[in-house]
């Protein structure tokens, strides 16, 4: 039996989602005795070596012209044939739009249980156990699939990549398959808007406003900070209700996962559904006037007060730090 | 142009944590903390699917798989401008197994006549497994396009915009086609008008069994379940907050940034 991590992105380096779950799985593995195999799907393949080095015992490298693109149709069928191959066992994707995509249609074909949106995957000594927050975070529920084959989508930054190892080995093989290129073409692109460079759900840092900035304006402030810290700004759903910011900073169950190692809450409340959106956070702060305001009970760092006196203050302070470091 | 839409009949996800109860044996919310409502994406995707049919014309179909109460959906969402709806009674139904859900309204789905366009909510705001609308497109052998805010029809075309890596991405797609709906500033669901509930009351509602539709125990029963919730609890948040001191806001300020390098945060 072996745990399957299906892996796309990246180029000689896989990308960092695919080595946070390469990580998990490895552990898995130790902890279950299995053996890792990742299926490195279109450009992906090119990481197949590296991939060994952060925990794959074998890669099965899969190359095709309509693999080029994200498009999912072909990528389903990629992965399909690598799951195929590798026969019944746990299979793990990385949780990013195209991992929302191809699971539940991969699921299907294998005729497969699966579990979306897992913050961790367990090994209880006879099977894998999968964890998922639920009623927008205010519940978790833990979850067996009782297919031969299981699929878990990992959220990312939820698992931890292994420090490269030159000295693991595996082998590596290539799978012919001749993925059916999709009825979906893609016309157009738009570029998000990003402030401070970085794009929300990448990004180290995330400064964040709610309802308790009381307009539009403060943003500029939060903009300020977030750049200093080369960071980007995210929002609460009010906020985004309220108009002041578009809904692409909507961080929260109904907008994006975000997993900085510094967040910072300022006027937000801290409603759960915001909270699911960014408890995996390593560092929390939040900035508000009401000391029983429920975001105090995930942030690590508070301060109570008027985020008007407050903000100016820590601003000035980070560029004294900044300029000085 | 005919569209269906799938919603679900969800507990209201803004009710707060301290009303919020489990009923840890049964493995799911306890029915009463809070009211029902249809979940926040499948009305933004009835939303879309209103607008659509005010701009190009056809008419609205809204399907959902649950029980008598969820007739309350239907009627709402009758109110907000669909045309017909559709009950599936989940009496027989496997619950919180979405390939099994997915397998049911496929079943309705197919029993309409010549559907151009489904659409979803991306996720149902619950349990939020977020797989119906790639498994409806599966089952009904149908493109599937994700993550969608809007979308315009060309003649036999979608074109529609989606969220990608990145930014948007905007993609064509033959009709029929299954998409799921995400949440934008020009989908914000409408506010029924008195009037319109009043019509709603007068609009068709079709009901069907799973048999009815001819899933039997081993398609739509407990034995098609691929999932066991082995648990459902609420996590304990032991608050392990340091509040930073200062006379004034200015001092806490100051004090805030010292302490995020005193944690080597920054």
């Amino acid at each position: 039996m072996s745990i399957v991590v299906l892996a796309w992105g990246g180029g000689a380096e896989p990308a960092a989602a695919v080595k946070e779950v390469l990580g998990g799985a490895r552990r898995l593995a130790d902890a279950s005795g299995r053996a890792v195999v990742a299926g490195a799907l279109g450009p992906a393949a090119q990481g197949a070596p590296a991939m060994i080095t952060y925990g794959a015992d074998r890669v099965l490298t899969v190359e095709h012209d309509a693999l080029a693109q994200a498009d999912a149709d072909a990528y389903v069928d990629a992965a399909e044939a690598v799951c195929r191959q590798v026969g019944d066992g746990l299979v793990l994707l990385p949780g990013d739009r195209l991992g929302w995509e191809i699971a539940p249609r991969l699921a299907h074909r294998l005729q497969a249980g699966l579990v979306t949106d897992c913050v961790a995957v367990d090994w209880d000594g006879s099977r894998f156990v999968m964890t998922k927050p639920v009623y927008g975070g205010k519940a978790m529920a833990r979850l067996a699939a009782t297919t031969g084959v299981q699929v878990a989508l990992v959220r990312n930054r939820t698992m931890e990549a292994l420090a490269a190892d030159p000295g693991r080995t595996g082998t590596v093989e290539p799978l012919t398959v001749s993925p059916t290129s999709g009825r979906v073409k893609v016309v157009a692109h738009k570029a998000e808007e990003s402030v401070g460079q970085v794009r929300l759900e990448d990004a180290p840092v995330v400064v964040a406003g709610g309802r308790g900035l009381g307009g539009p304006e403060p943003f500029k402030e939060l903009e300020e900070i977030a750049r200093l810290l080369g960071g980007a700004v995210g929002a609460s759903l009010a906020a985004v209700d309220a108009g002041w910011i578009s809904p692409a900073h909507q961080v929260g169950q109904t907008g994006k996962s975000v997993a900085p190692d510094l967040y910072i809450a300022v006027g937000i409340s801290g409603a759960s559904q915001h909270v699911a959106g960014m408890s995996g956070s390593r560092t929390i702060v939040a900035i508000n006037k009401d000391p029983e305001a429920p975001i105090f009970r995930v942030a690590h760092v508070g301060a109570v007060g008027d985020y008007k006196e407050i903000l100016p203050a820590f601003l000035e302070e980070l560029r004294r730090i900044k300029g000085s470091a | 142009m005919h569209i269906a839409v799938c919603v679900k009949q969800i507990l209201d996800p803004e009710i707060s944590p301290r009303a919020f109860k489990i009923d840890p044996v049964r493995k799911e919310a306890v029915p009463g903390s809070g009211s029902l409502v249809i979940g926040p994406f499948d009305l933004n995707a009835l939303e879309v699917a209103v607008q659509l049919k005010e701009r190009y014309g056809g008419r609205v179909t809204v399907l959902t798989l649950g029980s008598e109460k969820a007739k309350e959906a239907l009627r709402r969402a009758l109110a907000m401008g669909a045309d017909a709806a559709v009950l599936i009674d989940d009496g027989q139904v496997a619950a919180k197994e979405p390939s099994v859900t997915a397998r049911v309204l496929a079943a309705a789905i197919r029993r309409l006549d010549s559907v151009d366009l489904v659409l979803c909510g991306r996720q149902s705001g619950e349990w939020d497994f977020g797989q119906v609308g790639a498994l409806l497109a599966e089952e009904l052998g149908m493109p599937f396009v994700p993550f969608v805010p809007r979308l315009e029809v060309d003649g036999q075309v979608l074109r529609l915009e989606r969220e990608a890596e990145g930014g948007l991405a905007v993609v064509e797609a033959p009709r029929p086609c299954v998409a799921s709906i995400t949440n934008a500033n020009d989908n914000v669901p409408r506010l029924p008008k008195v009037k319109d509930i009043m019509m709603a009351n007068r609009k068709p509602i079709t009901t069907y069994t799973a048999a009815d539709l001819g899933l039997g125990e081993a398609e739509a029963g407990d034995a098609a379940n691929r999932l066991e919730v082995l648990e459902l609890f609420i996590p304990e948040v032991k608050s392990e907050c340091e509040f930073v001191e200062g006379d004034s806001g200015a001092e806490k300020g100051v004090n805030l940034a010292r302490k995020l390098v005193e944690r080597k945060v920054i």
